[in-house]
């Protein structure tokens, strides 16, 4: 048995240690907004973060997240009010949007460490995150337009 | 209408009513051909119906006969529905159509998605549509308040009386409306009064995108439900002799293993213990006739192929004089490797089968051709099998399998579990599970006229055809020639007096399908590429030839210049880089595009930007237009750049992204793209935009470096200074 909080609330389950993280949030947790792209950590599709740093979950044994805080993309905001999720909609990143629960985990770290990131910055902290339709060039505008609204709101 | 016909209406009333909540209101509309779609005289009428449904709660579902694979149809139907009846924008949501005829592709007489054909089919029928329930919903309004419907007037989901005031809310009238006649003619919007259509709206599914909401197939979980994975054999064609599942059984959550007729499943409390499961399978192979391809004899094959007369799919003038009395000749050979399709979310199916019925929920754009693979192995009528079409993560072709293989084998899985069951394929099942872009060859001989003008243009193409042996032959392959493989080259619309094409069509047991733009994704970067050498043994600018060469051509010039224009063809750049330029016609649209590259000492391209004009006719979000032309440009560089799949003694020698990579972020060029405005019907956007990125970069290398490419994917090897 495994203890840990996915979004805040406390689980415990009884998959065994070895099982990647990714399974367990889809198949036993039910929350299903965490991908499957590769099982081998090349795709970022199943980020997820595990006490504020971004995992690629299927890679993760389940025991890794014992007595830690797992987030989820259902866990980043309960109202799509995050900076990164407005500034997704505002610029519409998403095209089949698959892929898109592991770009924003993984740039939500990026902001959290760094709240002016520069292209370098995000070809850096993004280029472990395969976007197969081309949103590329959006993922970019959109994470240059969250920082933004992250600093207005800060400035408030 | 005849008695069959509304019989056929009133059931639909039914099982409208039935889909639950509200009211459907049941569109039918006998005789109707779309006019301007209507290239086969001969064509059957289109039964039309139920495309909206209007809830007493005051929602507008709009039912989209088309999936959601990421290219915004879930947005831009609605928009041209909604362009007529004149809802509120913000009450709309969508939802995926069951099967039924009168869902079908108003060209391809099946349900399904494909060929960039969305919005070109429907641009006619979801207007009607609107327009059809509006009319119906003004009736019922001016009905109950004894006024003639010519005194009303449609705004944001009231019927309003114009010159009492009185408004009437569309969920109160759906009721009344239902049981008015549908009327006969449907008189629609001249273009320039469109409120919506033409103005870039935000996508609907955007937020369930960024949330983790949206529901792909993946992401159905049913009561009971079990998960399998598949053990397939190594080879194409091969088939299971014998195999033993006790070290499977063992496996802790596996519950069963099972033969199905492409191999044997392992089911699984989960994806997990079912992976285990399978590793751990010890399973003997006929691996049949499929060992003999590799790779390497195939290159042999297909080059000494290629330098043969093959079948003619076009001839004009007398190509073979023209070139002997050319002042100049030249001739190339090009190629391009089988391609897997990709897309993110691997390809899985949820079956729940019963004795009398099946459910199936699958990100699928094949639903007939589906539901009658599904019904034939679950030995029931194709109406006792109910497709749910949950979002697609990517398609890009592979899930308009003709053979219907992802759910035809998760029915089988199924019907031998005696479970639900979701069948998932892995990374690896993707990549090494074939239907792929077929491995091309094309070979060239270009006559030049003492000015350096092309005269005559012969091209044979050597590649597996895709329709031949599949429902599409009769409507895609004529007197041997598959339209896919020749498109993009048969069509060429340069003028160049002499011209033939050829066509050789060999066989193998590699099973090959459309992918992304599929014929034009070889020729579009060969003939470009070819094209290119063609100036430049002409002693022309790559773009000024192109220009003499469209001159009969005003919509593909003008996207040409706009192209060179916003892209400062001709003006200098930074050291080290240089522009390449190329147009292609696929898709009924007209694409230019200019790539802006570098070349590094170990050869490495750096695609610094690329700039896209296109005409695609009357846009209906043209932000979705952007967005389709900026990922079928990052498509096709990770085809030119990236990809191929090649085989030994018949085994897939890729896996996973490692030796299969995509391109990223890191290598992700600035995009630009402009859109000729036009009223003319809309013409494909999903696919147009990737075939002309590889000619345009490879144009750019040869600027760059002087080396010309000829092979895709650009190897850094070929191109190393040092």
């Amino acid at each position: 048995m495994i203890s840990f909080t996915v979004n805040g609330k406390p689980v415990t389950v009884e998959d065994p240690p070895s099982t990647p993280l990714l399974w367990v949030i889809r198949d036993s947790l039910n929350l299903t907004g965490t991908k499957y792209g590769c099982g081998m950590a090349l795709c970022g599709a199943c980020t997820v973060h595990i006490d504020g740093q971004a995992v690629r979950s299927c890679v993760a044994p389940v025991s890794r997240a014992e007595g830690k805080k797992v987030t989820t993309i259902e866990g980043i905001s309960p109202d799509l009010t995050h900076p990164l999720q407005q500034a997704w909609i505002e610029i519409d990143v998403p095209q089949c949007g698959y892929c898109q629960s592991g770009q924003i985990m993984s740039a939500a770290v990026l902001l959290a460490e760094n709240s002016a990131p520069t292209d370098k910055d995000i070809d850096e902290a993004m280029s472990g995150n395969i976007c197969r339709c081309g949103t590329y060039p959006r993922i970019r505008r959109a994470i240059h337009r969250a920082a933004e609204i992250k600093t207005q709101r800060g400035a408030k | 209408m005849s008695a069959a016909t509304e019989m056929k209406r009133r059931e639909f009333l039914k099982a409208g009513a039935a889909l639950g909540g509200g009211l459907l209101i049941s569109l039918y509309i006998p005789e109707f051909v779309p006019a301007a779609r209507a290239a086969d005289p001969a064509a059957k009428p289109v039964a039309l119906n139920a495309f909206v449904r209007i809830g007493t709660d005051e929602s507008v579902t709009v039912i989209s006969n088309h999936s959601e694979m990421g290219q915004g149809i879930y947005t831009s139907l609605p928009m041209l529905l909604n362009e007529e009846l004149e809802a509120d924008w913000a009450r709309i949501r969508v939802e995926s159509a069951p099967v039924d005829a009168v869902y079908n592709h108003t060209v391809f007489g099946i349900m399904m998605t494909g060929g960039s054909t969305t919005t070109n089919s429907e641009y006619d029928r979801f207007r009607k549509m609107g327009a059809m329930a509006r009319i119906m919903l003004v009736g019922a309004a001016a009905q109950s308040w004894s006024v003639d419907p010519q005194t009303c007037r449609a705004e944001k989901g009231f019927v309003i009386h114009t010159s009492t005031g009185r408004r009437a809310s569309y969920g109160s009238l759906a009721e009344a409306a239902s049981k008015i006649t549908p009327p006969k003619d449907i008189p629609l919007k001249d273009p320039k009064d469109f409120t919506l259509v033409g103005k870039p709206m935000h996508r609907l599914d955007t937020p369930s995108k960024t949330n983790g909401t949206a529901q792909f197939g993946l992401d159905v979980y049913i009561p009971g439900m079990l998960t399998a994975v598949v053990a397939r054999a190594p080879v194409f064609g091969g088939k299971v002799v014998s195999f033993n599942a006790d070290k499977a059984k063992a496996v802790p959550g596996v519950v069963n293993v099972v033969q199905v007729p492409s191999g044997v499943a392992v089911i699984a409390k989960g994806f997990w213990p079912a992976k285990l499961g399978r590793e751990k399978l010890e399973i003997t192979w006929d691996e049949g006739p499929g060992t003999a391809v590799s790779t390497a004899d195939m290159r042999e094959k297909f080059s000494a192929l290629s330098k043969t007369p093959g079948l003619v799919a076009r001839k004009v003038g007398d190509p073979a004089t023209a070139l002997a009395g050319s002042a100049k000749t030249i001739t190339a050979e090009y190629e391009v490797p089988y391609l897997a399709h990709c897309m993110m979310e691997p390809l899985n199916t949820v079956v729940d089968l019963h004795e009398d019925r099946c459910e199936i929920w699958s990100g699928t754009q094949f639903q007939t051709g589906d539901r009658a693979a599904a019904a034939k192995v679950a030995g029931l009528k194709p109406e006792q099998v109910k497709i749910h079409t949950t979002l697609l993560g990517g398609g890009f072709g592979r899930r308009a399998n003709p053979a219907s293989d992802f759910v035809t084998e998760a029915t089988e899985v199924a019907k031998a579990a005696k479970a639900p069951v979701k069948v998932v394929w892995t990374r690896e099942d993707d990549i090494r599970g074939g239907w792929y872009r077929p491995m091309w060859y094309d070979h060239f001989a270009a006559g030049l006229d003492a000015s350096g003008n092309p005269v005559a243009w012969t091209h044979t193409i050597v590649g597996q055809s895709i329709m031949t042996g599949t429902m599409f032959e009769s409507f895609g392959v004529k007197n041997g020639i598959d339209s896919t493989s020749v498109e993009g080259a048969a069509d060429i619309l340069y003028g160049i007096p002499n011209l033939q094409v050829d066509l050789h069509s060999p066989k193998n047991e590699v099973p090959v399908q459309w992918w992304r733009s599929v014929g034009h994704s070889h020729t579009g970067f060969s003939v470009e590429a070819f094209l290119n050498e063609v100036a430049h043994a002409g002693g022309k600018d790559p773009y000024q030839l192109r220009r003499t060469l469209l001159a009969g051509q005003p919509r593909m010039l003008a996207v040409l210049d706009l192209a060179a224009q916003k892209a400062n063809w001709g003006s200098a750049l930074p050291a080290g880089r240089a522009r390449g330029i190329a147009t292609h016609f696929s898709f009924d649209s007209y694409v230019a595009q200019v790539a802006e590259v570098s070349v590094e000492k170990d050869g490495t391209v750096r695609v610094h930007r690329v700039v896209a004009a296109v005409d695609c006719g009357q846009t209906v979000n043209p932000d979705t237009v952007k967005a389709q032309l900026e990922g079928g440009i990052i498509f096709g560089l990770t085809a030119a750049l990236k990809t191929e799949i090649t085989l030994d003694r018949g085994r897939v020698q890729q896996r996973n992204f490692h030796d299969y990579p995509m391109l990223r972020m890191f290598e992700s060029p600035a995009i630009e793209v402009y859109i000729v405005p036009s009223t003319e019907h809309p013409t494909g956007v999903g696919e147009p935009g990737v075939p002309p990125v590889a000619p345009a970069v490879a144009n750019a290398i040869f600027a760059a470096t002087g080396k010309r490419v000829r092979r895709l994917p650009i190897k850094a090897e070929d191109l190393r200074s040092a």
